[in-house]
């Protein structure tokens, strides 16, 4: 039997407000432990959430961006249940009335095509304190520098059928929430957490299996090992005749595999209930429409508008559209040098090449977009040749200055002069008579192959400096 | 000294008549030799209220004085106060000293107020008779075999009984007004909203409010001066603009119209409270007011509406007494589960653990639309019955409660007769209104109270009422002693 997964996630998404969600705490990742908990985020005696309005504009931000239905009419609610990093014994959060509703957006698949995932809702909702098990000799340290760090809580309609899918939705989802500016998106940093539910069905069929839901995948690498680690496993059972339990597990990333949580793990009645010490939060329409005012492009249409004005190959468009960062740079190496094909093929291939070898991200790339355009212009007038071109950016890379500078002080201008190069072509032709008897007895599809030879050794004694273009035509001239 | 009102302190630290530190150390006096028997304090730190005093009078010196400067406040022991223990009367919080100053606190703190100590209350401010609190049970000034009322009975006492001039509270269903009827005071629950929360341990945050008790409405306006207003740290107080409660105290009462429930004089009330409120009540329609009977045909669903709602929220908020963090916490915890268990079955008194019980089981699933929904449900109606009343009448009036101060330990052993004890006070929590306790007699030797219910936000008329009544009656200057008190 083929089984088709159903897959739906929900993602927690920490948002880049400097202060958290219910207190006026810093949310800096990285400081000492403790240091950014106030007698609020402590949950000491009497003290009482104030809404943040930031998180409430960069979910709305997210909303908008999935054209999503906004709750004019949000409430929080508290989720009750103990643990040592959960000070107050209950976590601020939205159940019946959350401040974003159906949406949808669309992925990109790695052969080009797109498919369009359904929102079901996303919530704002407080994170916890961070247990630390290690190094306090068998008990437990708590930091509750995490405590009350806001997060939009996104959760998707079972819309995604494969790993592949679901690491292209998370990639979209990315790159969506950091062009909207709402999120670092930093996964390391445990920005994007991620939960999965997962369920096999004959494929064909429209009816659900039961779902396993896998918690704490927290990079794009673990969510599609889990969710391949899951199929593997569910769909055994079923060969097998058996059945799925409806459970939650946990996914280990050092083992590869996906285990039960332990009951108490997940035996919770959260007893949900609205929140007594915040007022539903009211939106009018006016502020959605200034929210509205101030979104950026979109990542979809961004690619749309790279394939149209700049006639980017599709794969292309979807590359330099996905991070708002890359995409900034690629339009202004574009440009700069004002041919966007070839800004588009030197970003793509020398740049993220290089990038991706230093394990660098372009937010710190040592070649500025002016710099990389600079060096463009000098390909198109013909200064240097595509292969020094390279050189010069690898120098660029080091740190050794602008284009020009370093063609200069390397004298690596192309040699355009053509007395110049006719002395060099005719030394070619005086050292190689061999060659030049077996080429003039050749016919014309075995010319075109012996050229190249001729071709590279001009090259070699210009020591790559030769315009190609001259040298054909001068050979072309000569070899007669 | 100890027998003026807290205008009257005003008026004599100004005029130079006597010093805040020969006030305060008149007070402290009459704790050190009164409160072995009332117990109505948890906490007093006599050296530093004799600072804040002397700290007072520089101000006073130096013209530099404001509203309240140099006189003695006693605070419920649910207000945090930075520097000194604060218990809420429970186990839990028995080592707990903030770090910081609850709104209201803060507030007195800056107008000058010496903070005389904090007072005894029901733990968690759960109760009617301030028999449930960790110090043990604080008893009533009139007759010291009976109770003070709770939860705020520590206040009610100790202005009761002159150990402090007037002190705060905080009113759930009622805590507030019931004891202060039991001791013969004035107090006053304000609309929710009115007066920030910060820093007051919440028992249930939809229903509590802070407000002042004290000898009569004049005072209990002073206070509320201070204490009103809005606070950007309690998304539930109001921004609505607060006014000098002083200034509207004389209006007539010419026109003025009370609305009487019927169900306050029905069955349950006791005959000769009932007779103390009826001839109160002529007095208020001697000078011009006029009565109309009224009928808020929900009220007998007040009691369980309530103690699904409150005991829902309170076992929430009270879920952050784990031991992880302060407070108490259990010797020898074995393991996570032991450490929640041991600490919470030993930190929380009885009182408590019913409640966290009642509510967690109407929070739970299953329950949750039979219990908590549908009392939220009748909350609105009640509270749009209220809202209906007050488009034919001016305020609400009526007993406070049932019958004068009971026995300690009469009703310790039966909670639901003790929650019978709110049953004309939880509406006006449900329906977030202000309400007031207003002396207006005595059964038997023991001081019996008459409510005033006002509109959202219109804690000035209830004050005027008071003050209007207050001015044609003595039930108020009476002080415990003699029969039926003697007059101050």
């Amino acid at each position: 039997m083929r089984w088709e997964p159903v897959i739906g996630l929900e993602v927690h998404l920490q948002l880049a407000t400097q202060s958290k969600i219910f207190s006026g705490s810093a949310t800096a990742f990285g400081a000492e432990p403790n240091t950014q908990a106030s007698a609020v985020d402590l949950a000491m005696p009497g003290m009482l959430p104030v809404l943040n309005e930031r998180a409430v504009c960069f979910a709305i931000r997210f909303g908008l961006g999935i054209g999503a239905q906004i709750g004019k009419r949000s409430v929080f609610d508290r989720k009750n249940y103990f643990y040592p990093d959960l000070p107050k014994g209950y976590q601020i959060s939205q159940f019946e009335a959350p401040i974003v509703g159906k949406g949808n957006f669309e992925i990109l698949l790695d052969d080009g095509s797109s498919r369009s995932i359904r929102i079901t809702r996303a919530h704002l909702e407080e994170d916890a304190g961070k247990s630390l098990h290690e190094d306090f000799h068998g008990q437990t340290g708590i930091d509750l520098n995490r405590a009350g760090t806001p997060l939009l809580e996104i959760v998707s309609e079972p819309d995604i059928r494969s790993a592949a899918e679901a690491v292209a939705y998370l990639k979209a989802l990315h790159s969506l929430v950091t062009y909207l500016g709402i999120s670092d998106g930093n996964m390391a940093e445990g920005s994007m957490r991620c939960d999965v539910n997962i369920s096999l069905r004959p494929a064909g069929s429209a009816a659900l299996g039961t779902r396993a839901e896998i918690k704490n995948v927290n990079s794009f690498r673990f969510v599609e090992k889990a969710i391949l680690h899951e199929i593997e496993r569910q769909s055994e059972i079923l060969e097998g005749g058996g059945e799925v339990a409806q459970e939650t597990r946990l996914y280990d990333a050092e083992r590869d595999e996906t285990r039960p949580m332990r009951s108490k793990e997940v035996a919770n009645d959260y007893r949900y209930f609205p929140e007594p010490d915040l007022l539903p939060v009211v939106i009018d329409d006016t502020y959605i429409e200034t929210v509205r005012s101030s979104l950026p492009e979109l990542p979809a249409d961004k690619r749309r508008r790279f394939l149209e004005q700049y006639g980017l190959s599709t794969y292309d468009a979807n590359v330099l559209s996905g991070s708002r960062t890359l995409a900034d740079y690629f339009e202004a190496v574009a440009v700069d040098c004002g041919d966007a094909k070839i800004a588009a093929n030197w970003v793509q291939v020398e740049l993220l090449g290089q990038l991706n070898r230093d394990a660098r991200t372009i937010e710190n790339c040592p070649v500025a977009a002016a710099e990389l355009g600079g060096l463009i212009r000098r390909i198109l007038d013909n200064s240097i040749s595509g292969k020094i071109a390279k050189q010069v950016f690898d120098a660029m890379w080091r740190g050794e200055g602008s284009a020009d500078t370093i063609i200069e002080a390397r004298a690596l201008r192309q040699v355009s002069d053509s007395s110049a190069l006719e002395a060099i072509v005719d030394e070619v032709i005086r050292a190689n008579a061999a060659q030049v008897r077996q080429y003039l007895d050749a016919d014309e599809p075995k010319r075109k192959k012996l050229v190249g030879f001729f071709v590279g050794q001009v090259m070699k004694l210009s020591k790559g400096q030769a315009n190609p273009q001259m040298v054909n035509e001068l050979l072309a001239k000569k070899l007669v | 000294m100890h027998t003026k009102s807290v205008a009257q302190l005003i008026k004599g630290l100004r005029d130079r008549q006597f010093s805040s530190v020969e006030v305060t150390g008149a007070y402290l006096e009459r704790i050190a030799l009164l409160d072995r028997e009332y117990n109505s304090f948890i906490t007093v730190d006599a050296a530093a209220a004799l600072a804040a005093a002397a700290v007072a009078d520089n101000r006073l010196g130096a013209g530099d004085s404001a509203a309240l400067t140099g006189i003695p406040i006693a605070h419920k022991d649910i207000f945090c106060t930075d520097g000194m223990r604060t218990s809420c009367g429970s186990r839990m919080l028995d080592n707990f000293v903030p770090p910081y100053d609850a709104t209201i606190v803060q507030r007195f703190r800056t107008t000058g107020a010496v903070l005389l100590g904090k007072t005894n209350m029901d733990e968690f401010a759960m109760g009617s008779s301030t028999e449930s609190s960790y110090y043990g049970p604080t008893r009533n000034p009139w007759n010291t075999a009976l109770v003070p009322g709770g939860s705020s009975g520590g206040s009610a006492a100790a202005v009761a009984g002159l150990l402090a001039p007037a002190a705060t509270g905080t009113d759930t269903g009622g805590s507030i007004r019931q004891p202060a009827s039991f001791c013969g005071i004035t107090g006053l629950k304000p609309t929710y909203g009115r007066v920030s929360r910060l820093g007051m341990v919440a028992f249930a945050s939809s229903l509590d409010q802070a407000g002042p008790m004290a000898h009569s409405a004049e005072d209990c306006a002073l206070l509320l001066n201070v204490m009103a207003g809005h606070d950007p740290l309690d998304s539930t107080s109001s921004p609505t603009a607060t006014t000098d409660y002083c200034t509207t105290l004389d209006a007539s009462l010419a026109g003025l119209r009370i609305g009487l429930p019927i169900e306050y004089f029905g069955e349950g009330l006791d005959a000769t409270t009932g007779t103390c409120i009826h001839s109160a009540l002529r007095e208020l329609e001697a000078q011009g007011a006029e009565l109309v009977e009224v009928s808020l045909p929900h009220s007998a669903l007040t009691i369980p509406t309530y103690y699904i709602i409150a005991p829902a929220e309170a076992s929430t908020n009270l879920s952050r007494f784990d031991g992880v963090r302060y407070g108490y916490r259990c010797a020898n915890p074995v393991d996570l589960h032991d450490l929640y268990t041991r600490t919470r079955q030993e930190g929380f008194g009885d009182e408590v653990k019913r409640r966290i019980l009642v509510g967690t089981y109407a929070l739970s699933a299953g329950y949750y639309d039979a219990y908590y929904k549908k009392a939220q449900q009748i909350r609105r109606l009640i509270k749009q019955e209220f809202m209906d009343c007050f488009q034919q009448v001016d305020i609400i009036a009526g007993p406070t409660t049932p019958g004068p101060a009971f026995a300690l330990g009469a009703k310790s052993n039966d909670p639901v007769a003790m929650y019978l004890e709110d049953v004309y006070t939880l509406a006006v929590n449900l329906a977030g209104l202000p309400g007031m306790s207003v002396p207006a007699g005595f059964v038997d030797d023991k001081p019996v109270g008459l409510q005033l219910i006002g509109r959202h936000f219109d804690e000035a008329r209830l004050l005027n009422v008071a003050h209007r009544f207050q001015q044609a009656t003595d039930w108020h200057l009476r002080t415990p002693g003699s029969a039926s008190g003697g007059r101050r």
